[in-house]
Parts: structure tokens; C-alpha cells; sequence
């Protein structure tokens, strides 16, 4: 029998060269699928959630440390925070202006751009939100339950 | 029957040439590793070649947005023929990692 030589996980150059070439394309199609989620299939959660994987890709490929590189702890705090400040933000100042909650045409007091295209941009930033929530929740999900909560080494 | 017809028929029918070469290999290979050689390659080739016939039938009415559509279908062919031989490659050091033997002829004195 011959010997096999042993391998150690993570250390793969053919995985890392082809994560480190897709994560970009992987990135701009989340992008593409939360900007053009009001009139085609996706939206902000399925956008997020391939930025997200993206990440998570990363930290899969490497190590958690390499993805912490790109997306900080600081700033996933931050835009985990900011989505759904977002999209309470939005709802709340609809109300402010004189609609029902998340009722977008009455932002026409801010910005006169006429009701119909506020309904549609409303919806644009109502994704935005939830797409920056669900990719910076996902990713620290991964990172809390992969390393038991240190948020420094795991898989 | 135009001439892009007959392409997207040949390209599908090989397409699916592959997959079924595909299939009969993992039904009749010996071990995990084999079977993973055939499932990786026979179906990124067949993946391909399917997505690009679809991709050429659907210019037939030529527009933009069939040129378009088309487009993406050609990104889709690009990124299954990325993943899909690394996926397999992550599969196969696994294995290897977690120490599955590969498979040898029995009876004989092999090196």
C-alpha cells in the first residue's frame, strides 16, 4: 500500500486562488440583486445575503482573521446597527410627513419627485437596509458560532 | 430549422451526451474518488455546454434583450465552469484529509 501524504485543511492553493477570484463578481451580483430588487427577482435579502456569503467565503477559504481584513468588527458592528435604523428611519419619517408607516408617496414633501417614484424609491431604500442587515448579521453569525465567540480563529 | 436551431440542438444533445456518460460513471466506478472524477468533470462540461445551447436558442428572434439574457446565461456558463472543478477539488481534501483510501486492484502485489 502506498503511503498517501498527509494533508492539512486551509492550505489549498487552487480553493484560495479561486475564492480570492470569484469574492469580487460574488459581491457585485449582491449589489445587483438588491438595486434591481423592485422590478426583477431578488431583493434586499437575497442580495444581502449573497454579500454575506461572500464573507463567509472568505473566512471558509482563509481564515476568519483574513476576512476581518476586509470587513472589520467595528464596521460590522456599525452596519448591522445602520440597516435596520434604516429601514425604521424611513418608515418613521413617512410618518413624519404626514403618510401611514412606510407609506413612501408622502415623501414628496421632501424631495418633490412626484408619489409614483417615491413609491418605487421607497422600496430601494427600504432594501438597502435590509440587505446591509442581513449581510453584517449573517457574517457575524458565522464568525460568533464558527470560533465559539472569540471572533479570531475557527474553521 | 435555422442554423442557430441546429446549434442549440447539437450543443444541448451533447450536453446531455456528457451527462449521461456522467452518471454512468458514478453508478460504476469503485470508489469515492473515481466517482468524484467522473461527477466533476462530465458535469461541468455537460453544465456548459447545456447553458451555452440554451444561451444560442434564445437569440433567435434577435433583440437587445435576447442579447442580454444570452449575456447572462454565457456569465453563468463562466462561473459554473469556475465552481464547479473547485468545489469537487474542497470535496476530494476532504476526503483525503479525514483519510478515505483510495481504491486499488485486489489479488495482485501492487507497489
Amino acid at each position: 500500500m502506498r503511503e498517501i501524504k498527509e494533508y492539512t485543511a486551509g492550505e489549498d492553493l487552487i480553493i484560495k486562488t479561486s475564492v480570492r477570484l470569484l469574492v469580487p463578481f460574488i459581491q457585485l451580483f449582491g449589489l445587483y440583486v438588491i438595486v434591481h430588487g423592485h422590478y426583477s427577482p431578488g431583493g434586499g435579502f437575497q442580495g444581502g445575503v449573497l454579500l454575506g456569503a461572500s464573507f463567509i467565503l472568505l473566512a471558509l477559504a482563509y481564515n476568519i482573521k483574513t476576512s476581518q481584513e476586509y470587513l472589520s468588527i467595528g464596521v460590522n458592528a456599525l452596519f448591522s446597527n445602520l440597516g435596520p435604523a434604516i429601514f425604521i428611519g424611513v418608515g418613521v419619517l413617512c410618518t413624519v410627513f404626514g403618510g401611514l408607516f412606510l407609506d413612501y408617496s408622502a415623501l414628496d414633501l421632501l424631495i418633490p419627485l412626484g408619489p409614483v417614484e417615491w413609491r418605487s424609491f421607497g422600496i430601494f431604500l427600504i432594501e438597502v437596509g435590509v440587505g446591509l442587515a442581513v449581510m453584517n448579521i449573517m457574517v457575524l453569525l458565522y464568525w460568533n458560532l464558527s470560533s465559539g465567540g472569540n471572533m479570531d480563529e475557527g474553521l | 430549422m435555422t442554423v442557430l436551431s441546429i446549434l442549440a440542438m447539437v450543443l444541448v444533445t451533447l450536453g446531455l451526451f456528457f451527462f449521461t456518460v456522467g452518471t454512468i460513471g458514478i453508478l460504476r466506478l469503485p470508489d469515492f474518488y473515481t466517482r468524484l472524477h467522473a461527477a466533476g468533470k462530465c458535469d461541468t462540461l455537460a453544465a456548459v455546454l447545456v447553458i451555452v445551447g440554451v444561451a444560442v436558442y434564445n437569440l433567435q428572434p434577435f433583440s437587445f434583450g435576447a442579447l442580454l439574457v444570452s449575456g447572462k446565461l454565457m456569465l453563468i456558463a463562466g462561473f459554473v465552469f469556475v465552481t464547479s472543478p473547485t468545489a469537487t477539488h474542497a470535496i476530494t481534501e476532504a476526503a483525503l484529509v479525514l483519510g478515505v483510501k483510495p481504491w486499488q486492484r485486489k489479488g495482485k502485489n501492487r507497489p
